[in-house]
């Protein structure tokens, strides 16, 4: 666990309570580590600087019924 | 080229007889290897009549295949590899690829298995047991869809169909030894089977041989008004030139992420395909660690959200492994997923600059051969990592942007095989499928019936 571990533990806590998700204890380590593992990986894309104009890869197509095939 | 060569097909004769040695095969050594959760019995035998009656033809006409069992196959509850789901009522009408693949004569044999709810790499499945590697069944076949790369390997089918989310066709087809093929992201339809990341899944063949791998790809290709994300593009047969060879194709090798992190084998295998197909140059798809990163979360996220209310409802009935990564993933804050989307972008827009010099990029499809069975770490360059989420570690960039991938099996020895990647620009499988055979055929790249 990295320094966040703090952070991380305070985190797990309020937003699986706000999503009303249960936690056993003998999940809470893994749980924890995965969560560290995917903020890493979360902020590691965050540090990557792209202009404000630069879309979202899925782009949304309204749905016609005259588009149906 | 319009026909399965004798070859491609593990029996020949009438229709009814191949499937019932076929049937009789799988009772006697998939106790051994666990690829198939439900055989299709009946339903084999009655497809095999209509085909020997001339009901039914096709250019896979007596191809046996099976499929992961997160397709839709009426009658079977589609499982997706959990506790939860084997409780819904049964699928009332097969999945868009299973009448596809039926209506050009292949016959299917039952589904198969899989990971749960397809976030994994091992296939490992707490509660249907492993499918077991068939080239040594103490070492996992790969996921999520193992038990389509063991009933490959195995001899149990000459075609699995398959999902790839981050990497679970090709890591199968490489640990397995067989060859896959990924194609672009939205090119078939993945209607009426059961999802894990929308943004990111993929649907596509596993088989014994490149032409099988090429005349199922085009037996499925076509729109779907029922899957949002198909493609409305003509059908793009890769079948008629997949004997063209691999000239005038410009083909080089992936550099930086993708010549890292991995064991010497794994970077061996793709310097004897680049040796072969005379491709000495290296190049770089920049920022390919933070593209996995980014589908990483993307993945977390996303399928933590499609599972909210079963991770609410019955955590315990998941497995440990999925269930505290999802409860994980529906914990990330929403800005760190909108940004990874638009990464997705850019690093999409930076891999079309890459083909602009090059058609082809070969890349490692494990950075290993298959782990044991259980085995929860590896060390690759020096560094422990967890096998489960690093297995994809060369296959997850890819997917992320839809580029299609044929998976080539090599064996550097007596072992057990590698897989190499054979990528290309978005909608141009028929190039990766054109190497593939190149490789092929002279030898380089092979399909080895497992010795069971």
């Amino acid at each position: 666990m990295s320094e966040d571990a703090d952070k991380l533990d305070a985190h797990l806590d309020a937003a699986t309570a706000l999503l009303e998700l249960r936690v056993a204890p003998e999940w809470r380590g893994s749980i924890l580590s995965h969560l560290d593992a995917t903020m890493k990986a979360a902020r590691f894309v965050s540090e990557f600087p792209l202009d404000d104009e630069v879309e979202p890869a899925p782009v949304f197509a309204p749905a016609a019924r005259e588009d149906a095939l | 080229m319009t026909a399965p060569a004798k070859s491609d097909r593990r029996r020949e004769g009438p229709a009814e007889q191949a499937v019932a040695a076929a049937l009789a095969r799988i009772r006697s050594i998939d106790g051994r290897v666990g690829a198939f959760t439900d055989v299709t019995a009946e339903r084999a035998l009655a497809t095999a009549l209509a085909l020997d009656d001339g009901a039914v033809s096709g250019p896979l006409a007596g191809v046996a295949f099976g499929v992961k069992n997160l397709f839709d196959v009426a009658g079977l509850a589609t499982r997706a590899g959990s506790k939860i789901n084997r409780e819904l009522a049964p699928a009332g009408r097969d999945a868009a690829l299973v009448t596809r693949m039926e209506a050009a004569g292949a016959v299917l044999l039952g589904a198969l298995n899989m990971g749960e709810y397809a976030y994994d790499f091992t296939g490992e499945n707490v509660h249907d047991g492993p499918s077991r590697n068939p080239r040594d069944l103490t070492r996992m076949s790969g996921g999520s869809s193992g038990g389509s790369g063991a009933a490959v390997a195995a001899g149990l089918v000459d075609v699995a169909l398959a999902s790839d989310t981050n990497g679970s066709i090709r890591v199968p087809s490489a640990l397995c030894g067989c060859f896959g093929l990924k194609p672009t992201y939205g090119r078939l339809t993945r209607a009426r089977t059961f999802p894990f990341v929308q943004s990111l899944d993929h649907l596509g063949p596993i088989a014994r041989s490149t032409r099988l791998l090429a005349l199922a790809y085009d037996a499925m290709q076509g729109p779907d008004r029922d899957d949002p994300a198909t493609t409305t593009r003509a059908p793009e047969p890769a079948a008629p030139s997949l004997d063209d060879g691999a000239g005038g194709l410009r083909i080089a090798t992936l550099g930086g992420h993708f010549a890292r992190g991995g064991e010497p084998d794994c970077f061996e295998a793709v310097a004897r395909a680049a040796a072969f197909l005379g491709a000495d140059r290296v190049v770089e798809l920049p920022e390919a660690a933070r593209a996995r990163a980014a589908a990483y979360v993307i993945t977390a996220t996303e399928g933590a959200a499609l599972h909210l209310d079963r991770l609410r409802a019955r955590p315990d009935d998941f497995d440990p492994a999925v269930r505290d990564r999802m409860i994980a993933g529906a914990t990330i804050p929403a800005p760190y997923v909108a940004k990874a989307q638009r990464f997705r972008r850019w690093f999409a827009e930076a891999a079309a600059h890459v083909f602009d010099e090059v058609d082809v990029l070969l890349a490692p499809a494990t950075p290993c051969r298959a782990p044991r069975l259980g085995q929860t770490t590896f060390t690759l360059d020096g560094v422990t990592l967890p096998v489960r989420p690093n297995l994809g570690v060369f296959t997850q960039p890819i997917s992320f942007i839809g580029l299609p991938v044929a998976c080539a099996p090599v064996f550097l020895d007596d072992g057990l095989p590698l897989g190499v990647q054979i990528i290309a620009a978005p909608w141009r499988e028929a190039d990766a499928l054109r190497v593939a055979r190149a490789l092929e055929t002279a030898g380089v790249a092979q399909f080895r019936e497992a010795k069971l």
